[in-house]
């Protein structure tokens, strides 16, 4: 065959399994909004389920999900990004290192359900949390960890070397350099990496099934060691363990976590798009 | 003056424990998962937990066998990885060789938000339109099989393989395809024969970490799969993943007991599993960028 041709061949399967990886976005995307923009509506999204469930709207999922992920963040942001300031601000390249990057490169392939059990054997039953908002939070902070760590280390190290020589040359300390002429040009990076992790969190159903979900919760949550009801895993149950539900209010139920999902993600592409172009140093 | 010495002499040290505190939570992870777990063995030996051919946790007596559930697990992930990997692959290469700039940016954040959709998503639709769907093709009883779970799983593994082979492939220095081009070859020549060979390391990493991915899936494949726990013949017939069997099950098990403690059991063969898969992965992406 002429290499040219076979250049042309070859090119068109490449570009073929490209449209089969991200078509089904597209498709997956349009199936949901399709059916499921119909159930939409303010009662859905701000009042409490009735009948078991077949009635009524998604209002206490929605809070649980914002409940959990807001607790996931306060734990997981401030331990996340002071990690990553150890990894690139003064760490040096030795053992303890090393095992802190293996650490995180492992966190991150840890199964969801195992997180799942994890949060069960420890706040649940250890530190007798019970299943509780606590539980959940702590359990997903942990999991989206190295989410948070990785993107803010990203961030730290595309500050560049001289503005921290210049800092330090002027008298400051270490810290004062850290904190007033790296940290602020890392923090765009930073939010980039608290959002992905708001998106994975608000995501996630397996860490929360043992740790905190409630299957039919018809009332809001009143602390931190109440259950509470969660979009992700209201899908689950709407969707396997309870017949009869109306197939909109499914796609609806469905609809409602993707947006809050795909929203996050994209306002984290656009803030570091924006952010890779204005960076000129 | 002081204050201020002690206030930054705090900062660092709370910034180094914040660091070890990663490996803190991959212990615990590991001590928990061995504390609630291995009561299983006092009556129970490793052998007849691995290789044990039956799952009937509240029969009377109860046994904890979890191969079929290994088996379930090995084969969704062998179907999605044979579906995931030459798919995954030729896209990362289109992606960073033959696309251009502006299709490249839209690809990548195509791919980034297909990774961003939540696994019971994906489940669900795989629930609502493969499972029919393939149950008419094939004209069996029930279309939640080990074959939907494959398909399913492997829309979730090309996210992960496509970035990271995508990110070999662009480290692959510029130098290679430029002396390739020199010597006549033309540009589909030099991606294959030349960049995919010396990005091998990484798009090895690349899989690893999408099948490590495909493993610990669990609710797509716990709503797709049909959830029987017996020992598969062929993917046309419904399986029960590891995963998918501890969340399923937790939640009917007696706190302490032995079912529990099986569950806790499974959580350790998930750990151990994907922290060798993960370890060797690694090793992979930093020969591949050396």
């Amino acid at each position: 065959m002429k290499p040219r041709l076979a250049q042309k061949i070859a090119f068109a399967f490449l570009l073929l399994a490209t449209l089969l990886v991200v078509l089904p976005v597209l498709v997956i995307l349009l199936i949901i909004v399709a059916k499921g923009a119909s159930a939409i509506s303010w009662d859905f999204l701000f009042s409490m389920p009735r009948d078991g469930m077949t009635a009524g709207g998604i209002f206490p999922a929605i809070l649980g999900t914002l409940y959990l992920v807001i607790g996931a963040i306060i734990f997981a942001v401030p331990l996340g990004v002071m990690a990553a300031v150890y990894l690139v601000e003064y760490s040096s390249d030795n053992w303890l290192s090393r095992l802190v990057k293996l650490s995180i490169v492992n966190l991150a392939g840890v199964p969801s359900v195992v997180y799942g059990l994890f949060g069960l054997g420890i706040f649940v039953t250890f530190f007798r949390f019970g299943a509780s908002i606590l539980s959940g939070s702590l359990t997903l902070g942990i999991m989206i960890l190295p989410v948070i760590i990785t993107s803010s280390r990203e961030a730290l190290e595309s500050v560049p070397r001289h503005f921290r020589t210049v800092s330090l040359s002027l008298g400051a300390s270490r810290w004062q350099t850290i904190r007033h002429s790296v940290l602020p040009h890392a923090l765009p990076g930073i939010l980039t990496g608290m959002i992905l992790g708001l998106g994975r969190a608000a995501g996630e159903t397996a860490p929360i099934l043992f740790t905190v979900a409630a299957f039919y919760l018809p009332r809001l949550p009143q602390s931190v060691f109440d259950q509470t009801m969660a979009l992700p895993y209201h899908l689950y149950v709407i969707s396997t363990q309870v017949p009869g539900i109306a197939e909109n209010v499914r796609y609806g139920t469905a609809l409602v976590l993707l947006s809050l999902v795909l929203l996050l993600n994209l306002a984290a592409i656009l803030i570091r798009s924006r952010f890779r172009r204005k960076k000129k140093w | 003056m002081r204050v201020r010495k002690l206030k930054e002499w705090l900062i660092e040290k709370s910034i180094l424990l914040s660091g070890i505190f990663s490996v803190v939570f991959v212990v615990l992870i590991f001590l928990f998962l061995l504390r609630e777990g291995l009561s299983l063995f006092r009556g129970e030996s490793v052998i007849d937990f691995i290789f044990g051919k039956s799952w009937y946790p509240i029969s009377d007596p109860p046994r904890f066998g979890i191969l079929p559930l290994i088996l379930g697990s090995l084969l969704v992930t062998l179907g999605a990885a044979a579906i995931s990997v030459p798919i995954g692959i030729a896209a990362a290469l289109y992606i960073a060789e033959v696309a251009p700039l502006r299709l490249r940016e839209a690809l990548k954040a195509g791919i980034e938000l297909l990774a961003a959709i939540p696994s019971v998503v994906i489940g669900f639709i795989g629930l609502i339109t493969l499972g029919p769907w393939i149950k008419n093709l094939f004209n069996i009883p029930t279309g939640l099989t080990a074959l939907t779970g494959s398909v399913t799983l492997a829309f979730m593994a090309m996210p992960t393989i496509v970035s990271i082979a995508e990110d070999a492939i662009t480290a692959v220095p510029r130098q290679y395809r430029e002396a390739a081009i020199a010597m006549g070859a033309t540009k589909w020549q030099t991606t294959w024969r030349i960049v995919a060979r010396a990005a091998r390391p990484g798009m090895l990493a690349a899989v690893m970490l999408g099948i490590g991915r495909v493993i610990g899936e669990t609710m797509a494949v716990m709503m797709v799969t049909g959830n029987a726990a017996i020992i598969p013949t062929s993917f046309l017939q419904p399986v029960r993943t590891l995963t998918a069997t501890i969340a399923a099950e937790m939640g009917e098990s007696v706190q302490g007991g032995p079912h529990y403690a099986a569950l806790f059991a499974i959580g350790i063969v998930l750990f151990v599993i994907t922290f060798l898969i993960n370890g060797v992965a690694d090793l992979y992406l930093h020969r591949s960028r050396r």
